[in-house]
């Protein structure tokens, strides 16, 4: 009989603790074992998956008709002199530099029509156009003792930090076309960051400076609980 | 009284219970992360018939609180749900323990003779080993929900890294679809399960636990 007394205590203290679990995100306590096992992943995804490998591409005929844009400013931050406007690009670099976009277009450039993938689970397909990153990488001329790279912006204190393998990535771009047309502001114009392995919210908008670094750089949404490397 | 006989090895006793209590916990987390984006198909449409469109699920089925909780519990949970399900399957093998379980061809008269028998058609019990041919039915689709679950997770991972297993499943919306609909199918696999162990065999329940079996089978009788 005391097995059965057991098993049943058992069962209800499961099922209590699992009603008193949901819609808890971990709390103080075990967060950091969550962020913990996340890192974990990124780690795992970073060395068992390719840091070269291209999306599957798509004909500009399937692009999708809607294609959602998210800012965390109130209103859509907007540039008011595109003149004016820079990238900066320094940190760990032998060469800062200071690159209008006129600059930026000038550089070589990467068109392809891909799908974006949404931390949220929605997907859209469009067309691309920017310079790739590694260019401009390239031109800055980035000391061997980097390890990250930070991107900021103009849409109120959002940032993130990437790895310099997925930087280099052949498809990440700066981003300042959008289905054959300029980037619209809702998508991030004059410039962002784009590339199809990476989920949406690491596809930094409203880029101002780019900053090349040894440590980890977070991110708006990567210090609130989402995974950081984030490839897809 | 008759005497115990041992039924079930410790390590398909550990693996059933955790792995009931991981896919609970997957689901629970997993709906917090439908919730995001509670439909299927590209922005825009059209979308995959679903009876759960747009439905946002109660906050007592949900785990996380908020996207980034629940994604973080998923992939937190994935790992012991990989590792018990290898080990599980690990065990099969190695015992052998999977030819008693295995449905196959072979299987398909004895499982028509067992519907009759639950229908009422058939009066007798038909003959069988450690586990009848709907049983073997149920349990081996199990496992395979269970692969299949597995699989579509990593097509909605890495649908570029494994763009041909996304594209295997119809791509990234069908992908997330399938996934989904697994849960449903754990769902009802349980409720069937729950409701055989307690309506046909009671005594198997004390078995999945302790490892020992007290019941008498129909088929049993003399």
């Amino acid at each position: 009989m005391s097995r059965n007394v057991g098993r049943r205590s058992f069962i209800v203290t499961a099922a209590a603790a699992f009603a008193a679990a949901c819609g808890w995100d971990g709390g103080r306590t075990f967060r950091p074992v969550l962020s913990g096992v996340s890192r974990f992943n990124d780690w795992v995804s970073a060395r068992i998956f390719s840091s070269t490998r291209r999306a599957p591409k798509y004909d500009p005929s399937e692009r999708s008709r809607s294609f959602p844009a998210y800012h965390i400013s109130a209103m859509t931050p907007t540039v008011d002199d595109i003149a004016a406007w820079r990238l900066e690009v320094g940190g760990l670099v032998r060469t800062p530099l200071s690159l209008s976009l006129d600059e930026i277009r000038a550089m070589e450039s990467v068109t392809y029509t891909v799908k974006h993938h949404c931390v949220e689970g929605w997907s859209a397909i469009a067309t691309w156009t920017g310079t790739p990153f590694r260019a401009v990488a390239e031109r800055a001329g980035v000391l061997p003792e980097a390890r990250y790279v930070r991107f900021d912006t103009f849409d109120r204190n959002y940032y993130n930090g990437w790895d310099l393998d997925s930087a280099y990535h052949p498809e990440t771009i700066l981003a300042y076309g959008f289905n054959g047309q300029d980037l619209r502001p809702d998508h991030g114009a004059p410039l962002r960051l784009y590339a199809p392995h990476k989920l949406g919210y690491k596809l930094t908008k409203y880029l101002t400076r780019v900053t090349f670094t040894d440590e980890r750089p977070g991110g708006y949404w990567e210090d609130q609980g989402y995974p950081w490397f984030a490839g897809v | 009284m008759d005497e115990p006989i041992r039924r079930h090895h410790w390590i398909v006793r550990v693996t059933h219970w955790a792995t009931f209590i991981l896919i609970f916990a997957m689901a629970s987390s997993g709906l917090q992360i439908y919730r995001a984006y509670p439909r299927f198909g590209e922005r825009g449409g059209p979308y995959f018939p679903n009876l759960f469109h747009n439905t946002a699920f109660p906050e007592w089925m949900r785990l996380g609180g908020w996207l980034a909780g629940g994604i973080n519990w998923h992939f937190f949970f994935m790992w012991p749900l990989i590792g018990f399900g290898l080990l599980y399957i690990g065990y099969m093998i190695v015992s052998g323990e999977w030819k008693k379980l295995a449905f196959g061809p072979r299987d398909v008269k004895p499982a028509l003779e067992m519907m009759k028998y639950y229908l009422r058609i058939r009066k007798d019990h038909p003959p069988q080993g450690k586990h009848n041919a709907l049983q073997k039915g149920a349990y081996t689709g199990a496992v395979l929900l269970g692969v299949l679950s597995v699989l579509t997770g990593l097509a909605i991972y890495k649908p570029v890294q494994l763009a041909w297993l996304t594209a295997a499943f119809g791509g990234f919306q069908a992908a997330r679809y399938w996934h989904f609909w697994a849960v449903w199918l754990f769902v009802a696999f349980t409720i069937v399960h729950v409701v055989m162990v307690f309506a046909v065999d009671p005594p198997s329940l004390r078995a999945m636990v302790t490892g020992r079996y007290r019941g008498r089978f129909p088929s049993d009788e003399p």
